[in-house]
């Protein structure tokens, strides 16, 4: 008996595992993930996700990299707060921000996305749920992606009580789905995976649409700017020039490669590795960058 | 204990070759593939007529590139008719089948492929007198066919048809000419099913092109989802005066991924590019 008791007190602890939080401006919580490929050790749990308290209710933003973390993001919500989450907001379709999805998913609680990412899902999720279990050791089911209530494609202002946040649906970037918090309270910018800081950016949307979003963000003015990994940034737009030079980097070799008539094999042994020291995971996701780069700018007019 | 120490390492070594065959394990050719496109042909594993280039490692399995490098020239009394490309372990392991002609040049060709798993990638090649040369390249990758549809389908659905022709500038008259075609087409494979929200593809690529140079027929391809979005080929043609290079494709949309039984027959597209050697 007493057994039984202790391993269901460690099932319940293992559940609930404290998940590590920093407030970064007033009422706005996040947890930061470690720069390291999603793997059978840290279950996907890589990215930066958090939420943001109002006066009346709590937004989640993004909601980890495995059903368990999200379920002790819900538990670091309840010991910082006891005010109830409304909404959860999905940054993009990437396995290691929404696949604590589920442990949200209760009447009260509405799934905000971009206007592409149930689509995305869509596409994805026979694939995820095969990788998960495959290289995550993390069993999924097609209940695990849930698509968003509300569809953002114009700039929808939500209220958490005395609190506004403004979601932005963007153009292809990151991803075709990204979407962007800005909470007015705090002049924060959630950018998730937009802002990629030491962890090398991975595009799996459009390069040239990345670049011209963070060209036309680095004009405006952000107290505090979060990435989707790495740390909180506070000299905006400082922090992101090693992110934009590397994209420009990118488009510029590779479309002279283009412009001579060379191949992507040759384009995935030459471009961009005099950013090689610059990155954590350089090695894991350069040269796939330079192939979905390749095979944008090759149709360019 | 020794002893026991020296037996684990022989032991081990023993066990390292028997490793080695479970990853490339070749049964899909053996006892399925083989049969089924050369029963009862006789097929020599050889690098010397054509050898076959492709990354040991694909870093993005829904675009591995390939390449087929010929090992003699293309002339009337001995040529290369055809190359047959197959992934051993892919859901559908036809990658395409592959005509060339003398006026060809050179039968090399170079392709995007989606890998699925580790498997073998294989050509085949058949020549005008009947004979069959087979090179093969293991490459380590996972999940092409099944990856998400292209980065941005919006885009790719914007551009569906477009034809772009990129000749190497230095060409000689009456030598062969590397020529690249690119084809804007998501080439939908149909496995990237929707659990979540019934948004089901169908599969939906290109199954047949044909290009000529001044209508004599340079290369002609049967080729199916293992091909990536936006098929991109590079062959040789021998340009021997002006003319008007051609390509000539269609599409088609398949019930199942696996199945060629129930199709229904696509659009048909035309491009042409005018030569001058």
């Amino acid at each position: 008996m007493k057994i039984v008791f202790i391993l269901l007190l460690s099932l319940i602890t293992q559940l609930a595992y404290a998940l590590s939080i920093k407030e970064v401006a007033s009422g706005v919580y996040v947890h930061f993930g470690k720069h390291e490929l999603p793997n059978k050790t840290n279950h996907g749990a890589i990215a930066n996700f958090g939420f943001i308290i109002g006066e009346s209710c709590v937004a989640v933003i993004d909601t980890g990299g495995n059903p368990k973390q999200g379920y002790a993001l819900k538990k670091a919500i309840e010991r910082t707060t006891d005010k109830p989450v409304c909404y959860v907001i999905n940054t993009h379709v990437h396995p290691d921000h929404i696949y604590g999805n589920i442990a949200f998913k209760q009447p009260g609680v509405k799934f905000i996305g971009h206007n592409k990412l149930a689509r995305a899902m869509a596409t994805r999720a026979a694939y995820y749920i095969d990788k998960a279990d495959e290289q995550l050791n993390v069993k999924l089911t097609a209940n695990n992606f849930i698509a968003p209530d509300t569809e953002v494609t114009k700039p929808l202002t939500i209220d958490l009580g005395g609190r506004k946040l403004t979601l932005t649906a963007h153009p292809t970037a990151h991803t075709d789905n990204d979407l962007t918090v800005f909470d007015l309270n705090t002049n924060t910018l959630w950018m998730s995976d937009l802002l990629f800081i030491e962890h090398i950016p991975v595009i799996d949307g459009s390069l040239k649409g990345w670049l011209s979003e963070l060209k036309r963000l680095e004009k405006l003015d952000y107290q505090f700017v979060i990435p989707g990994h790495g740390p909180v940034v506070t000299d905006w737009p400082k922090s992101m020039q090693p992110e934009k030079q590397y994209l420009q980097l990118l488009l510029t070799d590779i479309r002279k490669m283009i412009a001579q008539g060379l191949f992507i094999e040759q384009a995935i042994k030459q471009v961009g590795y005099s950013e090689r020291k610059k990155w954590k995971l350089f090695d894991q996701f350069h040269k796939r960058n330079v192939t979905t780069a390749f095979a944008e700018l090759e149709w360019e007019d | 204990m020794k002893n026991i120490i020296i037996k684990l390492w022989v032991f081990a070594l023993l066990m390292l070759p028997l490793l080695a065959t479970a990853a490339k394990d070749e049964t899909q050719w053996n006892k399925v593939l083989k049969k089924q496109y050369f029963s009862g042909k006789t097929i020599k594993e050889s690098n010397d007529i054509i050898e076959i280039d492709a990354p040991y490692r694909a870093e993005d399995p829904a675009l591995v590139p390939i390449k087929i490098i010929s090992k003699i020239k293309q002339t009337k009394d001995l040529y290369i008719k055809k190359i047959i490309v197959l992934v051993d372990k892919n859901p559908f392991p036809f990658v395409g089948e592959f005509g060339f002609t003398p006026e060809t040049g050179k039968a090399d060709l170079a392709m995007r492929v989606r890998v699925n798993t580790y498997s073998y990638i294989r050509a085949i090649a058949e020549m005008n007198n009947g004979q069959l040369y087979m090179t093969k390249k293991f490459v380590k990758a996972s999940g092409g066919c099944s990856a998400p549809i292209g980065a941005d389908l919006d885009a790719a659905m914007k551009r569906l048809g477009k034809v772009k022709f990129k000749l190497n500038k230095n060409s000689k008259l009456g030598e062969p000419l590397q020529t690249q075609l690119l084809i804007s087409h998501p080439n939908i494979t149909g496995m990237q099913m929707d659990q979540v929200t019934r948004f089901v593809k169908k599969s939906h690529f290109i199954d047949q092109l044909k290009v000529t140079f001044d209508d004599k027929l340079v290369l002609t391809a049967k080729i199916d989802i293992a091909i990536s979005a936006d098929p991109n080929f590079r062959f040789y043609f021998v340009p021997n005066k002006k003319g008007v290079l051609k390509a000539e494709f269609s599409d088609v949309s398949c019930e199942s991924p696996t199945s060629r039984s129930m199709c229904s027959k696509g659009k048909e597209y035309s491009s042409t590019y005018q030569v001058n050697p």
